[in-house]
């Protein structure tokens, strides 16, 4: 179905030695969808972001986007065709300053060469300023234009959670891959997660993994659930609620 | 600052670079033959010092082998004015600077593959092995002795200018001072557009976390390489002015000492500053001479007392690392940041502080680029 316009995973087995981390994931994601991907921990479910993003190659499967086979690409080339994603530990650029973590998020759009920044051209000038409006649109939707020129590494948790979900978005993507948005986040915080992302799929599709169940259930249209490598259930919110065997591996131990 | 030199990059720069001149030409003119010398080689160690903490304090590579690629150019420089009638300098000085540019490319495409201790081993290497390449072709390149250079004659439209200027008539040493300054301010201004645009902001964004700079499409590998190249081709323009000042280019002028030298002047002036890579060529060029003049006024043989240098530096360095680990740069600004946090009132003291410091934090460099081989 999404073959020509989504994200589409078909048969993807990872193994790491004798560990398998995932097994015959299958997985589309269409466009303007939100896709929810939860598990207990160890599940697999930054492995399938690893997969998507280029680190690690698959044993076995198919990887398309918008009909372009994602294998072939290294993960550098991903920005390019319009794939960002969050890191579940941030991974921040710590020495720089928030405006800069996002500037460098919005690589994608720069347009001028290594010669017009080392003679320092107007041209280079007017278009730094361009990706620092960019940047800045992103931090003011984010509401934290305001510690624009701080240190990332100097503001709080919750802040810099923030900080590295500007960057993702500062590439404008149409597919964006969340991991654990939520995690560390109060109540308050998490609801207003909830409301961007209901306001990003006005303009991408998004996969998240997460483990707040109140938040995956309220913003995903799709729910794959793994454990162990495997998909275990798939279907929409009130499905996966009641899925028996979601209950068992998944509900049971950890309700968020 | 911004108000006084303007918001754009090149024309801050350029400001900047005038006025840096401007000392330089004060400095040259009241001075004699051995200072002018000395300047000479405070700036090709400040080209090259530059080159690196941009290397290393930017993009977190390390490299102790800056000093052959300083041979590469000091000898690219030498072959070329070997003959009765040489190129015009800045031709021979662009030629060492390309050529080293080559020889960056080739050594910066293995070393993106490096991490840590092995990119230090493997430039390590680079620097004992380059010194023997001479020897080996000691037909074309003289050998143990080296090949000498003459300085060419002072081009007569550039000494009637400084003499219409300054009244004073121009003499080799001071010339090669010039020349050294000069291509010191552009290396400095043309790094300094780097540093403070996109691509500066590029080679941060991987030295500070790589799997997040490659999702914001940045290729590692090639803005490694471009990091290396740059910073090679730094070294080998200074190598160029240093076989001109040094009349000679010979192994013993390029042994390991010199890249560790030039690597422990620029950890002392401040990493990641092209203002410590300044501090540290000076230290590197008048330290030296300071204390060996110091141990002879205390009754110390010359051997001696030529003897207290090398000690003396290895105690500063290790002060320095003790007591302003983001070096003397740094250092000043941690200073200048708690006088601030001081004066600013009220509740905001402390965030106040927390936001100083972490400027600091954000300007050094890296201390500890990571270990172990780079991810397949
Ligand atoms: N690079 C790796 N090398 C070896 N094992 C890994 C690697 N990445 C993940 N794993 C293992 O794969 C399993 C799935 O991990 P992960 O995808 O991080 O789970 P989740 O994100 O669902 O908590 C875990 O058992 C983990 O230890
Ligand atoms: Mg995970």
């Amino acid at each position: 179905m999404a073959a020509e316009t989504g994200f589409e995973m078909s048969g993807v087995t990872v193994t790491f030695g004798g560990l398998v981390a995932l097994s015959d994931v299958s997985l589309a994601v269409g466009p303007n969808q939100v896709l929810g991907v939860i598990g207990p921990n160890g599940a697999g479910k930054t492995t399938l972001f690893n997969v998507a993003c280029g680190f690690v190659r698959p044993d076995e499967g198919r990887l398309r986007w918008r009909g372009t086979e994602l294998r072939a690409l290294r993960p550098h080339q991903l920005a390019g065709h319009g794939i960002a994603r969050t890191l579940q530990d941030l991974g921040l650029f710590d020495r720089m300053t928030v405006l800069e973590n996002v500037l460098v998020g919005a690589t994608r759009h720069a347009r001028t060469s290594f010669w017009s920044g080392l003679f320092a051209l107007p041209r280079h000038g007017r278009d730094e300023r361009a990706l620092t409006e960019r940047a800045m649109a992103m931090l003011d939707e984010l509401g934290i234009a305001d510690v624009a020129r701080r240190p990332v590494a100097s503001l709080p948790y919750p802040v810099r959670k923030r900080v590295a979900l500007a960057r993702a978005l500062a590439g404008d993507p149409d597919l964006l891959l969340l991991d654990e948005p939520a995690s560390g986040l109060s109540n308050d915080e998490m609801a207003e997660i909830g409301e961007l992302i209901g306001r990003l799929t006005a303009r991408m599709s998004v996969m998240l993994v997460e483990h707040h169940m109140d938040l995956v259930m309220s913003v995903c249209h799709d729910i794959v659930v793994l454990d162990f490598g495997k998909v275990i259930a798939r279907g929409g919110p009130d499905e996966i609620r009641e899925h028996p065997a979601v209950l068992d591996a998944y509900l049971g131990e950890d309700v968020g | 600052m911004d108000r006084l030199l303007g918001r754009s990059t090149l024309r801050r720069h350029l400001t900047l670079a005038v006025l840096g001149m401007l000392v330089v030409v004060v400095v040259l003119e009241s001075t004699g033959p051995f200072r002018n010398a000395q300047f000479a080689s405070m700036a090709y160690y400040g080209i090259a010092g530059a080159g690196l903490t941009i290397l290393i304090g930017l993009n977190g590579q390390i490299s102790l082998g800056h000093g052959a690629f300083m041979a590469i150019g000091a000898y690219t420089a030498a072959l070329m004015l070997q003959g009765g009638d040489p190129l015009p300098l800045p031709v021979i000085l662009l030629a060492a600077a390309l050529v080293t540019l080559v020889a960056g490319a080739v050594v910066g495409v293995a070393a993106a593959r490096l991490h840590g201790p092995y990119l230090a081993g493997a430039t390590l290497a680079l620097a004992v092995a380059v010194p023997g390449i001479p020897v080996y072709f000691s037909g074309t390149l003289g050998g143990e002795q080296g090949l000498n250079v003459r300085v060419p004659d002072i081009p007569p439209w550039f000494a009637d200018a400084v003499f219409f200027v300054t009244g004073q008539d121009m003499s080799r040493s001071r010339y090669l001072g010039y020349l050294g300054w000069f291509c010191l301010v552009v290396t400095f201004v043309l790094l300094a557009n780097l540093a403070r645009g996109r691509v500066g902001r590029t080679w941060r964004a991987v030295r500070d976390n790589e799997v997040a700079a490659e999702l914001a499409g940045i290729d590692l590998g090639r803005a490694r390489v471009l990091a290396f190249v740059v910073s090679a081709t730094c070294a080998g323009l200074a190598g160029g002015l240093l076989a001109l000042s040094a009349r000679i280019a010979a192994p013993s002028g390029f042994t390991l000492t010199l890249s560790l030298l030039l690597l422990s002047a620029i950890v002392l002036g401040g990493l990641g500053t092209l203002t410590g890579a300044l501090i540290g060529a000076a230290m590197l060029t008048f330290v030296p001479q300071l204390v060996t003049g110091l141990g002879q006024d205390l009754g110390l043989t010359d051997v001696r007392a030529a003897e207290l240098a090398p000690l003396t530096y290895g105690l500063v360095t290790m002060l320095v690392v003790l007591f302003a680990p983001a070096g003397i740069v740094g250092g000043i600004r941690a200073a200048a940041a708690r006088r601030r946090a001081v004066k600013t009132s009220g509740t905001s003291k402390e965030a106040r502080k927390d936001e100083a410091m972490d400027e600091i934090r954000g300007v050094t460099g890296d201390r500890h680029p990571g270990g172990g081989v780079r991810r397949g």
